[in-house]
């Protein structure tokens, strides 16, 4: 696990390759502290900072074909690397190291883009094959590791994280306002946007190709469900055996390591269940964190507690306050590069320097679960409202909203006409294909009541969600309702989000690479298959899984109540002392009068709403996003540099 | 003041966040227009109770009565107060 950065074209002078590639590759010194490796030959320059985990001695990058024609830099793992090369050498290939970079390049040198499909893996990788003057840059499936990249002049450059590409002559950092508005819509930028204008991300499951001056990319890999009549005759049992055999053989690769493997505990079935695998398999005593929070609302350190004791594991856990949010929440944002509006990833952030402290690289987490298995509650909210929406009239039904929301005082006190009003039952098309999003979209837009006239003006009509409706496969409209409300969650948030702010980004912040039994392709094509029923089972969300845990999990763990990974927002910022400084920066994004009434909000402690919530968050992250790296521009060139 | 302008004045200042440069009509749906969320309308219904001084049951908590300022208004006037406290 590492950063890799280069550049592929003919604007980089000779004598300025190596000091660019330094420059770049110090700017992700974070994600690969252990070495750091150059190649740049003619057009072509490769960059690695490397986390050393498999084949610690050998595996330095970027790494040569024995005949030197080709060159990889990579940053992940290909988990059934042991496979592969057993089968490689049965094929009459001869490694010179015991790493899996080797296997990798060695595979595409054999079979080109195709190799993809062989690969078990989370990885973003560039391999330049000498002779045909061609670069390729690959992602993973669902988006584990980031991919990015802009184009100067005739020279693509690329890396692991944007602050790289800043350290590029030419390239800047100005906010991309229809990702801005992306943001406040769908949670994250639609990928290939990001934050940043000009600067674009490879979206998971492509592949680039750059040859003879012409970039082309294309999809290698995307989810796909049944088609909704589809009938499937497999039995419960029998797919919750299926189930967690993969998810054992998905946990037992991801275990290969030449150094130790932790795993996160959050109390949840989810992280219980790949904590129990790992546990039965390493044969020794599993080592396991947590984050804890002051606050009981969002505390599990109970179940924690009890999954320790059952697993008996060496467990520590960081307790996490609002001012720990506060404090650490601008290096968050640093790291994340786009502005979020949720505090969720500041206590990850803090985990994983705990984690790193403790002498570990490497944890397994639950993550993926949740998409893959339907236990987000927007797959029961967008259940009920279908369910409303058939009798809108019904006073009965649309209590069922708060059987979802037990852990939202807000929504146990309201009427069933509020409810089904606040989730557009009835008001909504059952066929719209951002149905099951609806109301998230609509709840987060409220927050662009704080977006300035010129902001508002430059967007003129531009609508997110709109944009996000044109990039929906054809095949989309086949699908289950469920299956389409999984792909938006899976496709989107799982990889703009989840992966990212709060997954790869504040883990290799401080040189922790997370990996997710959950998310192994095999498990995802096989979850994706499974009858909608056997998901949502009712209202009994990932009900399959539970089966299939049930002689691992405690039923105290795997049957309570669903509460979903939050820490305390606004409230965290109470008395945080550059908070007053940032929302008064001069972006020109949002209206002051009305910023400076919701901090006072915000201060008052009276804030509880998603939506003033998620608007001071959204709105602090961003100045806080352009005070650190917009404010920071590059005002070098690439002719300067050159001369 | 009457009630009307008074509900529109808490509306405009805590929802709207001072912001008044938005057309907001009496009769404008307040979730139609994504004004109030669940937390809001907690926020108005104890505003009411409190400048008005009545008490709320929570059958009476229904767009009916609270979706729109004209509605607001009309549901206070209907408690017996003729104007904004």
């Amino acid at each position: 696990m590492c950063g890799i950065v280069g550049y592929f074209g003919p604007d980089v002078a000779p004598s300025q390759a190596e000091m660019l590639l330094r420059s770049m590759a110090d700017a992700v010194a974070h994600r690969g502290p252990d070495e750091m490796g150059i190649y740049a030959n003619g057009d072509i320059g490769l960059g690695h900072r490397r986390l050393s985990i498999v084949g610690l001695g050998d595996g330095q990058q970027p790494m040569h074909s024995a005949d030197g024609n080709y060159v990889i830099s990579f940053n992940g793992e290909i988990f059934n690397y042991v496979e592969l090369r057993t089968e490689l050498i049965a094929r009459g290939e001869r490694f010179r190291t015991g790493s899996d970079t080797e296997v990798l390049l060695r595979l595409f040198m054999r079979h080109g883009e195709a190799a993809l499909d062989r690969l078990n893996g989370d990885f973003a990788f560039a391999i330049y094959d000498r002779r045909r003057k061609r670069l390729t840059l690959a992602r993973d499936r669902v988006g584990v590791r980031p991919l990015f990249y802009t184009t100067v002049g005739n020279t693509l450059a690329f890396a692991s994280e944007v602050k790289a590409l800043l350290a590029f002559p030419g390239v800047n950092a100005e906010m991309d306002l229809e990702a801005l508005d992306q943001v406040f819509t769908l949670w994250a930028p639609l990928a290939p946007q990001t934050a940043f204008k000009g600067i674009s991300e490879l979206p998971p499951g492509h592949v680039m190709t750059v040859e003879g001056g012409r970039i082309t990319t294309r999809a290698w890999w995307s989810l796909d469900f049944p088609d909704a009549g589809d009938t499937d005759n497999r039995g419960e049992d029998q797919v919750a055996d299926e189930l967690l055999a993969l998810l054992d053989d998905a946990t037992r690769i991801r275990l290969r390591a030449d150094v130790p493997v932790g795993a996160y505990l959050s109390g949840g079935l989810d992280s219980s269940l790949v904590s129990a695998l790992a546990a039965r398999q390493i044969g020794k005593r599993l080592r396991t964190f947590s984050v804890t929070f002051d606050s009981a609302e969002h505390d599990e350190s109970a179940y924690q507690a009890e999954m320790v004791k059952l697993l008996g594991t060496d467990h520590t856990s960081i307790a996490t306050s609002g001012a720990d949010i506060a404090r650490v929440f601008p290096a968050v944002v640093r790291a994340a590069e786009r502005p979020i509006l949720r505090t969720a990833p500041a206590p990850l952030f803090r985990l994983s320097a705990h984690v790193r402290n403790a002498g570990y690289k490497v944890v397994l987490t639950g993550e993926g679960s949740d998409e893959i298995f339907a236990g987000y509650d927007i797959f029961r909210e967008a259940r009920v409202r279908r369910f409303v929406a058939r009798n809108p009239r019904s006073q009965f039904r649309a209590h069922l909203f708060r059987r979802l929301y037990h852990y939202l005082p807000g929504i146990q006190s309201q009427s069933a006409e509020y409810l089904s009003a606040f989730f557009g039952a009835g008001a909504d098309g059952l066929d719209d294909p951002l149905f099951s999003h609806r109301p998230r979209f609509r709840a987060t837009a409220q927050a662009k009541l704080f977006y300035s006239e010129d902001l508002r003006a430059s967007l003129g009509g531009y609508d997110a969600a709109a944009a996000l409706a044109a990039t929906l496969p054809e095949r989309f409209g086949k699908w289950h309702p469920m299956h389409q409300a999984q792909y938006l969650e899976t496709r989107y948030l799982l990889s703009g989000y989840i992966l990212a702010s709060q997954g790869d980004r504040v883990s290799m912040a401080n040189a922790v690479e997370g990996r997710f039994p959950f998310l192994d392709h095999r498990l995802v094509e096989f979850a994706a298959r499974i009858p909608t029923g056997m998901k949502l089972r009712g209202l009994d969300e990932k009900h399959i899984l539970k089966r299939a845990a049930r002689d691992l999990v405690p039923p105290s763990i795997a049957s309570r109540p669903k509460q979903p990974y939050r820490a305390p927002d606004s409230e965290s910022f109470r008395d945080a002392p550059y908070v007053d400084e940032a929302l008064a920066t001069p972006t020109g994004l949002f209206n002051p009068a009305a910023v400076a009434k919701l901090a006072q909000k915000a201060r008052g402690g009276t804030m509880t709403g998603f939506r003033d919530n998620a608007a001071f968050v959204g709105i602090l992250s961003t100045q806080l996003w352009h005070r650190s790296f917009a404010d920071k521009s590059n005002t070098s060139s690439l002719t300067e540099n050159a001369a | 003041m009457t009630i009307a302008t008074e509900i529109r004045s808490f509306i405009v200042e805590n929802f709207l966040f001072g912001d008044t440069s938005y057309e907001l009509a009496d009769e404008t749906s307040l979730i139609e227009a994504d004004l109030i969320d669940s937390t809001g309308i907690l926020e108005l219904v104890s505003h009411v109770e409190a400048t008005y001084g009545i008490a709320i049951k929570d059958a009476e908590i229904v767009p009916d009565n609270f979706d729109s300022i004209a509605r607001i208004a009309s549901f206070i006037a209907g408690r017996g107060v003729s104007q904004a406290a």
